[in-house]
This record gives C-alpha cells, structure tokens and sequence, in this order.
C-alpha cells in the first residue's frame, strides 16, 4: 500500500480513538461547587469574552480569581476568546457572565469537546505526521509505525480527550519548534517554540535544550562570523514574537507584573496532590513541606534541579546535534518534572512527547517510558472515571508497541544505544551478556506491577488507615521507574560523542 | 481485548492478527459511560429489545417465552437466540438484577450497559475465529512479501474492520457478530469440504436468526449438488448414478435433529403456530420505517414522484390521495398511490424469481467453493433488494462474503467497492445524534480508504477497479452527505420535509446497490458461458 494511504488510516485512527475517548466523561463533571478543569476552560471563556483584557488577569468584582482565575499565558487567553465567540453564536447561556457557572449540558460538552478535537486536528496531529516523514534512514513501514505509535500515546489522549484540556496545542507548538530545527529553518523553530511557550509556560521544561542547541550552532558557525548574525538574528525573533503575544498587555508594567505573579504562583507549595516527582515520594519517608521553610525548598529545588540540568545541557551546547537535541529535551523535561518546583502530574506529558520523538530509536525504552507515564496519571483519571479508556487505549497501544517495533527483540545493549556506555565499562563488569534478559525480564516486571497496581486501585477498597495507600504506591512507583529513566537517558546523551566519532571513523 | 486473544490463540499467524488494529480495543471505547451523568452516546431501541429479551428468557418458563407481550418489542427469535438470552441472564443477575424485571422498561443502568455491550464484544471471539478460519481458506497465491499485501491480511481487516458490523453491533446494539461468525464460520467447513459440519453449523444458525433462510437455498443446492452426487459427468453436469442416499440422510438427520432440537418442546407445547406468528410478521409493511435502499425504495420513490407530478397537473384528485403518503412519507403502512400497492406475496414471487437464475448456475455448472459463494451472495442481495420488509442492515448478509470473494479476483473487487461503499453509507441513518457523528464518518472513511487501497495495491497489476462512471457515483456520496447532514437541517425545510434526508439517501444507495447487483449477477451468468465455451 501507498504511504499516503496508511498515513491516512493512521491519522483516521488516531481521530477515531480520540472522539470515543471524548464520549466519556471528564474532570468535575457533576461535582459543584469547584468542578474541574473543564469548568475552568469554560470560565475562562466566559471571562475573556464579557471582561475587558486589562482586566483578565486581575482580581475584580466581576473576575474572581479564586473560582479558576486565569493562570495560563495570553495565548491560552486568546484561544479562550475565540472560542468563546463560537459559543456565543451557538449558545450564549455557555458563556453569560456569573450565570453560566457550573454550566454543564450535553450540547455544551460536545461542543467543548469539538473545540479540543479541532485544536488536536489542526496543531498536533500534523506536526507527528510531518515529523515521522522527515525520519531519515527509515523505511515508510517504520515511518507509518512511529506515526500510529506517537498518535495512540494514551497519555495525551486521556488528558486532552477526556479529563479535558489542551495539551495538544501547546505540545504541537513545540513540535512544530523541533520540525523546523531539524530543517534549520531556526528563526521559525524558535517563532514555534515561543508560541508554545506563550501557550503554556510548563514549556519552560523544553527552554534549556532549545536554547542550548540554537546557542551551540552559533557558536559553531564561529561567534565572530555568522554565528553572531544567527544569535542577533534567533534574540530577534524570540523578542518579536514574545512582543506580539503580549502586546495587549504591555500597555502597563503592572499588567505584566500581574501576569508574571499569576503564572509562576510559588505560594503554591512544593507539589500538589499525589505527584509522582522526588519531593513527593520522599514525603512518604520525611515530610519535607513540614521540616523545610518555602524560602528554602524553592532553593533547594532550584538546586537540585539545576545540578540535574547541567551535564546533558553543557553537552549539547559544546556537540550541537539533532539527535542530542531529542534526547536532551526529554532529559531536561524529566529532571524538571523530577525535581523542580509545583509539578502537576499531567506535566509528565512534557517529557512523553519528547520520548515519543525517539520511538523508533529506542523503541523498547520509549514504550516502556510511555506506559509509565500514563500508569502515573491513574489516581487522576481514577478521579475522572476513566479507567475503561484508560485500560483499553494503553491495551491497544501496548500492543502496536509490539507489532510494530517488535520491542521484545529490541533489548540489547547495542539496541538500547548503550554500547559506548558498555564498552567504556567493559572489564569491570562482566554481566553484560546477560542484559538482553534482565532488561526483558525489568519490564515484564514493570508492567505487571502497574496492571496490578491499576486493578487494584480500581477494584479494591484501600485499608482504612491508609486511605491514600494506592495513589501514594502509584506515584512512588512511578517515581522509581522515572529516576532510572533519568540516569539511562543522562547515560546515552553522555556516553553519545564516542559514538558518533566512531562512526563517523567507519564511514 | 478481542484482538489480543486472537493473537494469543492463533500461534502461527499472530503477527498478521496483531498487525489487525483490534477492533476489540475501540469496540469498547463509544459506550463508556461510567458516570450517569454523561450518559452520551445513544442506544437503540434494540438495545432495549434484548434487555427485554434477557428479562422474558430469565422469568418465564418456556411456554410462556413467545406469548409475554408487556414490552412492544416481543421475542421475535428463534428459540436458540432466545436459550442464547436465558444463558446471558444467568451472568446478566451478577452485575445488575434490576434489568432482568420484565415491567423495567427502557432499564439503563451502567452495569447494564456495560454488561450488555461487553456481551457482544465477548461474542464476538466466535467471529474472530471464523475470520481466521476463512483466511486460511483463501489460496495464497500471491505471496507478496510486504504483510500488508497479503490477501490474507487484507481480507482479516476486510472483515474484522468491516464498517457496518462495528456500527450495527458495537454502537447501535445487535449480535450480528457471533452470528455472522457461525455464516462464516460454516461457509469455511464447506470450502475445507467438512460438509457435514458446515451444514451442521448452517441449520444451528438458522434457529439463531432466521433472516439466514435468504442464503439457505445456495447452501442447500451447494450440498446436494457438492456432497450427494460423488461425481460430475464430462462437460460439469451431476453424474445421476453417482447419487448417495447416505448422505443426504445424513444431511437430513442433521437438519432434522437440529430443528427438533429447537423447535420441538414448542411442538410438544403445542405452540408452533403462535412461534412462526412472531417470527415471520408480515403486518408490518413493505419498507422498514427508513427504506431500506433496495428495489421497493425505488418503487415507491417513483410512486411519489408521480404523485407530485400527478397533483401539479391536476391528473389526480387530491381528495382521493390517502393523507399519510403526502406527510408522513416514511409511515409503516404504505399504500401507494399512482403504481399498485405490493403485498407480500408479489415481493416473495419477485424474489423467488432472482434467486432463480443464481441458483440454476450453482446446479448446473458448479464451480466449487466460489461458485457457492457467489450464488450466496445473490441469494442475499436478491432477497434484500425485492424482501418484504427489509431492514438496511441486512445488506451485512451480502457484503461479508463478497469480502472473500473479493480478495480472489479483479472484478469481484470492483463490485465488492461499489457494494460496501454504498451499503455501509445507507446505514448511517441508524446512527442520527449529534457525538455520534464523528464516529460513523471516521469509521466509514478509515474503512473505505483501506479497501480501497488494499485492493488497489493487491491488484496493482490489473485494469482500475472502477470505471469513471462508479467513480464519480461513489464520489458524489461525499455532497450527499454534506447535504443530508449539515445543509439540510439548517434550511426552511427541516420542519416541513423531515424525510426527504431520509429519501435521498434510500434512493442513491439503492441505485448502486442495484448496479453492483446486476453487475454481479451478470459476471456470474457470463463466466458459465465462456467457460463452457472453453469446455466446448
């Protein structure tokens, strides 16, 4: 079959598994008086609609900051203006100020529901299928597979398609960013990478390695030549697009001031809820929010974060390469979910699309990776009842995991890019023989101890003096399999300029 | 869920299963509700009918099963489907008495639904099989190396994605799939000429469902044509001598013993009459409350047509006109106006007379396993197109084994495309709310675009499939839609021509349906003729 055909079917898939997860429920539905994240989608159409701009990120008697204020940078805003104009054509009731409160109706949640579809159709989906055109070296099967895997990630499905919010756009924007980087288009890479940024500033966690491999090409390119050019040139673009987003706002130092507070609210604590991050598993042993001053563990995670951040970003700012870049960008995400400041646990959605971008690489470790992620969402999208799309979308993508990229087989060291790591190692370990079969039997392992985990936590009512004793093991368990995570992938992104110089000697 | 089991089970063949998106992983997926409150996506009124049927099967002793008549929709089954409910029951009491109280009427209960629809998607795995058992029945003659291009592959997908099967079952509610499952299942014993288990099979289908009689004279001719006369004469005539009595006795024991089996304690009960009253309702009227796109929706379009015309020219009395022709337009009783009205019996001669010649090619010239299937196919477009009472989904009876034929030669492929597409696009009124509409043109397009594909890339080698005249008819599906859909509901004449979507989309289909029947039926009659002239 032609490859346009089965990119077809790929995408009507895709589309297919995202509308039927849309047809369950999401977060808050029914629960007064604070529902969820979709009444906050909501109200904050309600809000950029009947409120003028200046007053949109202030407290006002029209505009109560408490009951879901608005804590996302402009675009999400404008996208919420737009889409509140839609409404208002279909149904004004959804978004008249104060009395659409609470709103819910079946029309109504088609159509927020048709909004995150439309938004998925039109920035992520196309951004994956060019993406996994422009893989070079593969074959199109290859190319379909790394599609259909990327595009069935259970993860972003379940939080776009059924918790409800809008992951896809601001994760599109940043794919869109590494598309155009792999073309060295830069100037539109880093325009893409700020929309993202100006979407959502949870993209923050991509910042460092864009910023990285753009600064190390200049310096490539020689900082006295046309690496300077490049460097003045990017600074521009980043300005000028950062201005466009917040143009409305920049009539006034407070406006932004107001913003700026809004969006990075470090009031809020070291993590929320049941995370699965550092700080949170390590509460199970020391209550830290309890021992540490707030002063102190902003500090202290800044920190740490920092110290994680460092190797893997030095490197690729001295070996810019697109490859590094990849990898670079889901080890920083991680070390930032991992250790930074008031993570949410949908923030691990920051380091799956990244993973998702080196599927075909190393597709054991990414499959691997992409089931853990959503494994630990399982307490929220519990919260949400979703645990039937939950257990039948990771089901399905397990299983084109496997057809496609026959994982199992995929265990070697060599197979998991960790020969330059073996070799440098060999002579003090002699186990190396055995790792196909440990690593096979690890994630055997793995995934059981989620299954059961999850049915359990569906089924089984926790013991009364531990009531959070299933969310707690989610998230510890999680945290577990992502710092290993964290160190194989550190592992491949240093041990990686051996590698290629060696091939490089070959070829 | 069903795919991975599938892959599980069939040890040599599992990549290629695997490879099959497993329709059991979204088949669970449109009826989610695990909140009442966002209860969403729609259920039939079959949906209700079987929860009906489970309640009946589960309260009432056998004598009563076919006489209970609280809800509208009474067992109107043969009996294995009704032992079919009485075993479901006994696992529907775990998850939800409530639904097994006669008088709950319209009882929807998430652990209803969710038992429900898992049912079907449990049953389904009889499909599977079948499904797998027909591909190892189609000769792999083309052994491409790309999987992909398997015949075998394609006709996997062919089936397991069929379209109108996931809708039918999965969305709207219905257990065509294990029942379709038994079709195919017995359709393969006979291509692996295990006659007797084929037939067998057959007769036990038929007292599941009794609209497979449409197909039971091509199993019947096929049997005694195949199986009783051990040997054929030179130019492909039945050797007379070569008749076995015991096997047709051995047929007729089976089929015999099936029906007593079924059939018999309401003999004993003296309860037949009252059992065949049920089953075979023919108070209901020519057209299904949505016409089904076959010979009769033509028929009575043009009787309104004439109707319209007749009253702008005054060459009928308006007065004399019945009310409900002019209004309702889609009204169970249909009388007819400017042609004469059908009765049952007019539309049981018309299709006596096009299973005729379908049949009489089976006998006479019988080409083995493929010629049985194509004379099944026919006997199933022939009784859907001149039926009485036709339901939409019964063109389900032709397509799923036309998917064989189609993945064994050029210009089966042809009509198999212009059949499935037009077919699968007349079910789309049994899906009419707002979140399912997505749904049914995803579906519909992921399927159509694979088929199309598929057999185009499987027959790169041959002349295009379709000529530009079925091109452009099966293109025009797209603004029909467009205009049935979104168009028309926003026009004036929403309120005042509800149907004429309705209509529009009846009479386009039947015209390819009607097409790819005589398309079919004229390659059937005119392979005899050439190959008895290679014969000669």
């Amino acid at each position: 079959m032609e490859k346009w055909s089965l990119m077809t079917i790929t995408v009507l898939l895709a589309l297919t598994v995202r509308w039927t997860v849309s047809l369950g429920s999401y977060s808050g539905a029914g629960k007064p008086p604070m529902y969820g994240d979709y009444e906050a989608q909501r109200h904050w159409q309600e809000v950029t609609y009947n409120l003028p701009i200046r007053q949109w990120y202030f407290n006002t008697s029209d505009n109560n900051l408490l009951y879901w204020g608005l804590d996302y940078p402009p675009l999400t805003a404008y996208h919420s203006f737009l889409c509140a104009y839609v409404a208002k054509l279909i149904n004004p009731d959804w978004i008249a100020l104060h009395t659409s409160r609470g709103y819910e109706s079946q029309s109504h949640k088609l159509f927020m529901r048709t909004t995150v579809f439309v938004a998925d159709l039109l920035i992520y989906i196309p951004a994956v299928i060019l993406y996994c055109c422009s893989l070079k070296e593969t074959s199109t099967k290859k190319k379909v597979s790394s599609a259909l895997c990327i595009l069935l990630y259970p993860g972003l499905i379940l939080i776009d398609h059924g918790h409800f919010q809008y992951n896809s756009v601001s994760l599109g924007f940043a794919l869109w960013g590494v598309l155009c980087l792999s073309y060295d288009w830069d100037l539109l890479g880093s325009a893409a990478f700020c929309l993202a940024l100006n979407y959502k500033q949870m993209e923050l966690y991509h910042s460092l390695p864009f910023f990285c491999y753009l600064l190390g090409k200049c310096f490539k390119k020689g900082l006295k030549g046309k690496g300077l050019l490049l460097l003045i040139k990017l600074a521009g673009t980043v300005v000028a697009s950062f201005a466009v987003c917040w143009l409305p706002f920049c009539t006034d130092v407070e406006q932004i001031m107001q913003v700026l507070r809004r969006l990075f609210p470090i009031d809020r604590g070291l993590f929320e809820d049941k995370v699965a991050n550092i700080w949170c598993s390590l509460s199970v042993l020391i209550k830290i929010k309890n021992v540490v001053s707030p002063q102190t563990q902003l500090k202290l995670s800044f920190a740490v974060t920092f110290l994680s951040l460092l190797p893997t970003c030095i490197k690729l700012t001295v070996q810019p390469s697109l490859r590094g870049f990849k990898l670079t960008l889901v080890s920083c995400a991680l070390s930032f979910f991992l250790f930074s400041f008031q993570v949410h646990e949908k923030s691990i959605l920051l380091v799956s699309v990244p993973v998702c971008l080196i599927i075909n690489e190393v597709p054991f470790m990414a499959t691997w990776f992409l089931l853990v992620s959503t494994f630990s969402m399982l307490p929220l999208l519990l919260k949400d009842g979703l645990l039937l799309p939950y257990a039948v979308t990771t089901l399905a993508f397990l299983s084109a995991c496997v057809a496609s990229f026959a994982i199992f087989e995929k265990t070697s060291a060599k197979d998991l890019q960790l020969k330059p790591f073996s070799q440098s190692l060999r002579g003090y370990v002699s186990w190396f023989k055995l790792f196909p079969k440990i690593v096979r039997s690890l994630f055997l392992l793995s995934v059981t101890l989620m299954g059961v985990l999850s049915v359990m936590s569906a089924a089984v009512h926790p013991p009364q003096r531990f009531p959070d004793l299933f969310p707690v093991s989610v998230s510890s368990i999680s945290c577990l399999h992502f710092l290993f995570f964290l160190v194989y992938f550190n592992v491949i992104i240093l041990w990686d300029s051996k590698n290629s110089r060696n091939q490089k000697k070959v070829s | 869920m069903c795919g991975l089991s599938a892959g599980a089970r069939n040890g040599g063949r599992r990549l290629e299963l695997e490879l099959v998106p497993r329709p059991g992983a979204r088949r669970l997926l449109p009826q989610v509700p695990p909140h009442p409150h966002v209860t969403f996506c729609s259920h039939s009124t079959d949906f209700e009918v079987h929860r009906n049927w489970l309640a009946i099967t589960h309260n009432l002793p056998l004598s009563q099963w076919y006489y209970e008549a609280t809800s509208e929709w009474t067992l109107d089954y043969p009996p294995f489907f009704a032992w079919f409910e009485y075993a479901l029951s006994h696992i529907a009491k775990y998850f939800d008495p409530k639904m097994l109280v006669i008088e709950n009427l319209n009882y929807t209960s998430p652990a209803t639904i969710f038992f429900q629809r898992f049912s079907v998607i449990f049953t389904d795995l009889l499909f599977i099989y079948a499904v797998r058992e027909c591909c190892r029945c189609v000769n792999g003659k083309r052994a491409a190396k790309d999987i992909l291009e398997k015949p075998t592959f394609i006709l996997a997908v062919l089936l397991m994605w069929n379209f109108g099967l996931l809708i039918v079952d999965h969305i709207h509610f219905q257990y065509n799939g294990f029942l379709f499952g038994l079709m195919l299942l017995s359709v393969a014993r006979l291509c692996q000429k295990r006659y007797l288990e084929g037939a067998l099979l057959f007769a036990v289908l038929l007292h599941f469902k009794h609209i497979y009689v449409y197909v039971a004279p091509a199993y019947g001719i096929y049997l005694l044509r195949s199986y009783c006369f051990t040997a054929s004469n030179a130019d492909g005539s039945a050797k007379w001598r070569s008749f076995s009595f015991l096997r047709i006795t051995l047929l007729g024991l089976i089929v015999c013993l099936v029906s007593a089996l079924s059939l018999g304690p309401f003999i004993v009960l003296g309860q037949l009459p009252q059992v065949i009253s049920r089953l075979f309702p023919f108070k209901r009227g020519l057209c299904h409350a949505y016409w089904a796109p076959n010979f009769w929706a033509l028929y009575s379009a043009v009787d309104k047509a004439l109707t319209v015309i007749g009253l702008k020219y005054n060459f009928l009395d308006p007065t004399k006109i019945p009310k409900a022709s002019m209004t309702g337009g889609l009204v169970q009783e249909f009388q007819h106006t400017v042609l004469p009205s059908v009765t049952p019996l007019a539309t049981l001669i018309c299709t006596f007379i096009s299973i005729l010649p379908s049949v009489f090619c089976l006998w006479f010239k019988p080409q083995g396993p493929r010629g049985f299937l194509q004379c099944l196919v026919l006997c199933a477009l022939s009784s859907f197109m001149f039926g009485w009472h036709v339901h939409e989904k019964a063109i389900l009876l032709a397509i799923l084994p036309l998917s064989l034929l189609s993945v064994q030669r050029a210009k089966d492929a042809g009509i198999y495309l212009i059949l499935t597409t037009t077919g699968h696009f007349s079910l789309f009124p049994l899906l009419f709310t707002a979140p399912e509409l997505p749904i049914k043109i995803l579906l519909m397009l992921l399927f159509s675009v694979y088929s199309f594909s598929s057999l185009k890339s499987l027959y790169r080698r041959e002349k295009p499939l379709l000529n530009w005249l079925e091109t452009i008819y099966l293109i025009h599906l797209v603004p029909l839609e467009i205009f049935c859909e979104i168009v028309f509901p926003l026009t004036p004449w929403k309120l005042r021509f509800p149907f004429v979507p309705l209509l529009l989309t009846s009479v386009y289909c039947a015209v390819g349906i009607m097409y790819a029947w005589l398309k079919l039926y004229i390659s059937v009659l005119s392979e005899r003729t050439s190959a008895r002239q290679k014969a000669e």
